[in-house]
């Protein structure tokens, strides 16, 4: 880690410089990093696709305005989710989310996004050719279905409702969240019958 | 020329990487310190906005914005916003990376003192009440002109307003701190056909700013 131009060592100096300033104290930055691996997770949005799964009522909130109806389940608002909007995928609709510009994304319901959803390639395609890049991604969409991109260019995030997967009529709302994957509430992916 | 953070319908990149439903949030240790540090400059550090971060992003070189990812261009902006706002001097943050990998190098001295924007926000976040009505309504036909948060693919191009969002801050002059200028937002349809001349069954959506839109 000698290479003075490494984002490492770039980013522990700026460190320094801010901390010996007093503009910045080391334990802040370690609470909020903590923050963010471990409190701000898809597990917030998981819980509201389960609860809007086994309930219709909680289901019509959350399509007609979701930002209230994610507060209901889960922490919503702050940045990256001050307008959120539910779309639900159905067996002829297949909804899948991008930020051509950036790299957007509902923070509150889902944490930050994966490697995958900043890299380039993902930003420049998924709204070029979404079929091939789902498929691409292992999600083979029948040639019937139709797709809805939507390229996040400003403030509004949009949280996929998956379609609920066979065979888990039996599963607590619990257990059914814990089915719901980061990919699916992106659109990339289907939630897997357990 | 095509702005370095354009890169919707950008021709050349290859498969996506498959994801890893174990990945980390922070690969490494420095990703989260740059996420944090960069958190806190545009949030109070350097007096500068959101939109202001966004668009010292898209001022990169092309190196700065793709060789080390996603927190590697974010610690570039914040680097770049500090010292837009005298925060730090130029060349400070190189300097001290010199000297934490073992080389002598002198550290320019701190800016006499710090030349922040002169902005209080109206409301916490993006989101502000706009008067007048909207100018548009669902169903509407509108061509998208030109904007700052309007991706080069689109320019130009007729769609249909599916929904109206809430009023934003504008980006264009929010960004350089001439005004937050608050318009309404639409999300507009586009077919594929209309954006790329093929791909039946599929559309494209797009949050865009009233004076990004004309009547088609």
């Amino acid at each position: 880690m000698t290479d003075p131009t490494s984002p490492a060592l770039r980013a522990e100096a700026l460190e320094q410089l801010l901390t010996e300033r007093g503009l910045v104290r080391t334990d802040v930055i370690d609470g909020f990093v903590a923050r963010y691996e471990s409190d701000v997770g898809p597990l917030n949005g998981a819980r509201v696709v389960a609860r809007a799964w086994v309930d219709p009522e909680y289901k019509a909130r959350l399509l007609a305005d979701a930002t209230p109806a994610v507060k209901e389940v889960a922490w919503g608002g702050g940045a990256n989710g001050e307008h959120i909007v539910v779309v639900e995928n159905t067996p002829v609709l297949h909804h899948v989310v991008v930020c051509t510009l950036c790299s957007c994304y509902p923070w509150p319901v889902l944490g930050l996004p994966p490697s995958w959803y900043k890299d380039p390639a993902y930003r420049a395609r998924v709204v070029r050719e979404p079929r091939a890049v789902l498929a691409e991604m292992g999600l083979e969409l029948p040639p019937e279905v139709a797709i809805e991109v939507h390229d996040s260019s400003a403030e509004v995030r949009w949280l996929v409702l998956p379609e609920r997967p066979a065979g888990t009529d039996d599963l607590t709302e619990e257990e059914l969240a814990a089915l719901v994957t980061r990919d699916a509430m992106v659109g990339v992916a289907k939630v897997a019958a357990p | 020329m095509a702005r370095v953070s354009d890169l919707g319908g950008a021709p050349g990149h290859g498969p996506v990487p498959a994801p890893d439903p174990a990945e980390p949030v922070f690969g490494e240790r420095w990703e989260g310190r740059a996420f944090a540090l960069t958190a806190f400059t545009i949030g109070r550090l350097s007096g500068r906005n959101l939109e202001a971060f966004r668009d010292t992003l898209d001022r990169l070189t092309p190196a700065e914005y793709h060789d080390s990812g996603y927190f590697g261009r974010w610690l570039h902006a914040a680097q770049a916003m500090l010292v837009a706002s005298a925060v730090l001097a130029p060349g400070a943050v190189d300097a001290r990376a010199r000297r934490l990998a073992g080389e002598t190098v002198e550290e320019p001295p701190d800016p006499a003192e710090p030349a922040k924007p002169d902005y209080s926000p109206t409301a916490p976040g993006s989101l502000r009440e706009v008067e007048a009505a909207p100018e548009y309504a669902v169903g509407d036909r509108v061509r998208a002109r030109k904007g700052a948060r309007l991706p080069g693919y689109a320019r130009g191009r007729v769609g249909t307003v599916a929904r109206v969002q809430p009023a934003h801050v504008l980006p264009d002059t929010h960004a350089v701190f001439a005004g937050e200028n608050p318009q309404h937002v639409y999300t507009v349809r586009f077919s594929a056909r209309e954006l790329w001349g093929d791909g039946d069954d599929v559309v494209v959506t797009l949050e865009l700013f009233e004076t990004y839109l004309e009547r088609a």
